[in-house]
């Protein structure tokens, strides 16, 4: 069985989260849907197991 | 009293008044179709190929103008083969294998379809529909000829049917007025909007798409267009949510406008307004219009396909968007999976339990088909401001990377599906033996020689050996099961598709080429538990 993983697995990880929010500065909502989906559907392509996938989408669309 | 509901193509079956209606009581027949579309000639061509007398009644004189489908998939043009008209369709059709994406003003990629070598039928062939018909008809007519019972009258309109527990009466009326003809079964082939199907109080449901398509069939002049396929998301030229366009025989092009729901549809089918729509798309081109219309579609299904005596097959039982073209596709698979059933319960060697299992697999199919067709739907035209930004975003990327270009769905080709785990299956016992032919499976073609394996394989129940014995023929309870001995030596594509790892293998195959049962060695109690299982006979 393929599990998310949901222990801490990135290096500098104050690093990586300025990285992810200097994506979306001075962009418009719509650039920055627009950027979000493209990252999702390039990193659900780098995991690649459907297994991980399914499980990642229902532990997002967990309230 | 008596006016078409369309125009023809090719008047084929002119009326002819025929002796059943001076009869004073109603004659009572093996098997009645209603409609002579493409499905309900299918399905009298494979009755009548056993010997079964079958009568079709069609409430027009021939084949409606105007094209519909044009899109033949390989498993049709495969069972069109076994009826004995896939070669003229495939003579005639085009075969393409370049597609072009746009999206919006730009083309994002184009793809091969690389079709895999060793089959006598190429994926699929653009043909119109009034083509495909015509093949079938003069078919019929052939094996008219060839004695076989088929008989096909025209401007016999269905007006009621009264089903009683084993058989049908059915009111039909002609330009002589009306008369009364009785049917053991009865085939609805009757289309979308199946009168038969209201006449039943039968439901139709499923989802209505709120969209509408203008369709233009035109001829180009003096343009050396390519034979290729081009699809448009958001098209620049400003025609909806997508575009298609397709080449056809006889240099005749289909484009597709997807419109939208709330369109003048009068408006829109002006000459004037068609040729705007097309100006803006193709530039400066000179063409004739062939053929217009506008479509809507919808996904729908019957929960049950037979009734009692009475059987729905083709769009009368069930319904798909145009995406992906399954209708006919799908509905020629009906065909080939009732046929075979009602000719073993007519001449008493399987019972009514058999003509269950029709509806068990083809509701099967239809559901995949739907579900295809849904999923192409929901790409194409996104109902949610999310599912559009995920769209475009797919879009955006496969422009560039290769690895988003499979998430691209603007319709998935039609492949017939394989009947997994359903009551007429049989034993899948040959270890390292490709997938791809599991038990259920529509076999797949191959080369043997200069001839090729469905060819081969025919019609009947048959035992595929290869390199392992058995006895040519086997009786089993008046069924008679033939060999076919093949061996993998010098036959690569067989060996590849059939044995995979294994040795040898003994496949039991079913009338319309699933695949029953597979074993590495012959064994004559297993093949018939097998054979008595697929028809129902246990
Ligand atoms: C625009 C468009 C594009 C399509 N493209 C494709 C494609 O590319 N590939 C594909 O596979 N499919 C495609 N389809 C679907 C395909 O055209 C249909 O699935 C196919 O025609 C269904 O055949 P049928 O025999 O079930 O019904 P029909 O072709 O509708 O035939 C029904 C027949 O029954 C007759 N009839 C009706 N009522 C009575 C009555 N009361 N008594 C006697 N006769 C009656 C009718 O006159 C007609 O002849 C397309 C459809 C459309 C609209």
């Amino acid at each position: 069985m393929s599990e998310v993983n949901t222990k801490p697995n990135i290096e500098g990880p104050d690093d990586f989260y300025e990285t992810l929010l200097a994506a979306h500065e001075g962009k418009t909502k719509e650039e920055s849907d627009a950027i979000n989906a493209r990252l999702v559907l390039i990193l659900a392509n780098q995991i690649g197991d459907r297994e991980v996938l399914s499980k990642a989408i229902a532990m997002a669309a967990e309230t | 009293m008596f006016d078409d509901r369309y125009t023809l193509a090719h008047k084929l079956y002119p009326y002819e008044k025929h002796a059943d209606q001076d009869k004073a009581e109603a004659v009572r027949h093996p098997v009645v179709i209603v409609g002579g579309g493409p499905i309900g000639v299918a399905t009298a061509l494979d009755l009548g190929m056993q010997d079964i007398p079958v009568v079709v009644l069609d409430d027009h004189e021939g084949i409606g103008m105007g094209s519909r489908a044009i899109c033949f998939a390989k498993r049709c043009l495969e069972i069109a083969d076994r009826y004995g008209c896939g070669e003229p369709m495939l003579d005639k059709g085009v075969v393409w294998n370049l597609g072009k994406v746009f999206h919006k003003e730009g083309k994002i990629y184009e793809f091969n379809l690389l079709p895999e070598d060793g089959h006598k039928y190429p994926a699929f062939i653009n043909l119109q529909q009034p083509y495909f018909e015509r093949f079938m008809i003069e078919r019929l007519r052939a094996l008219q000829a060839e004695g076989k019972p088929i008989e096909i009258r025209g401007k016999n309109r269905v007006d009621a049917v009264d089903v009683k527990d084993d058989h049908v009466v059915l009111d039909v009326m002609t330009p002589d007025g009306p008369y009364k003809i009785e049917a053991d079964y009865m085939v609805a082939c009757d289309g979308a909007s199946s009168p038969v199907r209201d006449m039943l109080g039968e439901e139709f449901t499923g989802k209505v798409f709120q969209d509408s398509f203008l369709i233009a069939d035109i001829k180009m002049k003096n343009v050396d267009f390519p034979t290729e396929r081009w699809f448009w998301f958001e098209p620049s030229h400003g025609s909806g949510a997508s575009t298609l366009l397709h080449k056809q025989p006889d240099d005749v092009w289909r484009i597709d406008f997807q419109i939208g729901w709330d369109v003048d549809r009068k408006e829109e089918l002006k000459e004037e307004n068609i040729r705007r729509r097309l100006d803006a798309m193709l530039g400066d081109v000179d063409y004739e219009m062939v053929w217009s219309s506008i479509y809507t579609f919808q996904c729908k299904r019957m929960e049950k396909f037979r009734h009692g005596p009475v059987f729905f097959a083709g769009d009368a039982a069930h319904q798909v968007s145009p995406f992906g073209a399954r209708g006919a596709n799908s509905g020629m698979q009906d065909a080939d999976n009732l046929g075979w059933k009602l000719g073993l319960v007519i001449k008493g060697l399987a019972p009514d339990a058999l003509l269950d299992s029709y509806s068990e697999e083809r509701v099967y199919g239809a559901d995949e088909n739907i579900l295809n067709s849904t999923r192409s739907t929901d790409f194409i035209t996104p109902k949610t401001e999310m599912s559009h930004i995920f769209r475009n975003a797919v879009l955006n990327l496969a422009a560039k990377h290769e690895f988003a270009r499979p998430l691209v769905n603007s319709g998935r080709l039609s492949v017939p599906c394989v009947y997994d785990g359903l009551s007429l299956n049989g034993p899948d016992a040959l270890p390292g033996a490709p997938d791809r032919t599991r038990v259920g499976a529509p076999m797949v073609d191959a080369p043997i020689g200069d001839d090729w394996l469905l060819s081969m394989i025919g019609g009947d129940f048959t035992l595929m050996t290869i390199d392992a014995e058995a006895p040519e023929t086997i009786d089993i309870n008046g069924i008679e099961v033939k060999r076919l001995a093949l061996t993998a030596e010098g036959n690569p594509e067989l060996a590849e598709r059939y044995l995979g790892d294994a040795k040898t293998a003994v496949y039991l195959m079913r009338p319309d080429q699933h695949v029953v049962a597979r074993w590495e060695r012959f064994d004559t109690a297993s093949v018939k538990r097998a054979v008595n299982t697929a028809t129902a006979r246990v």
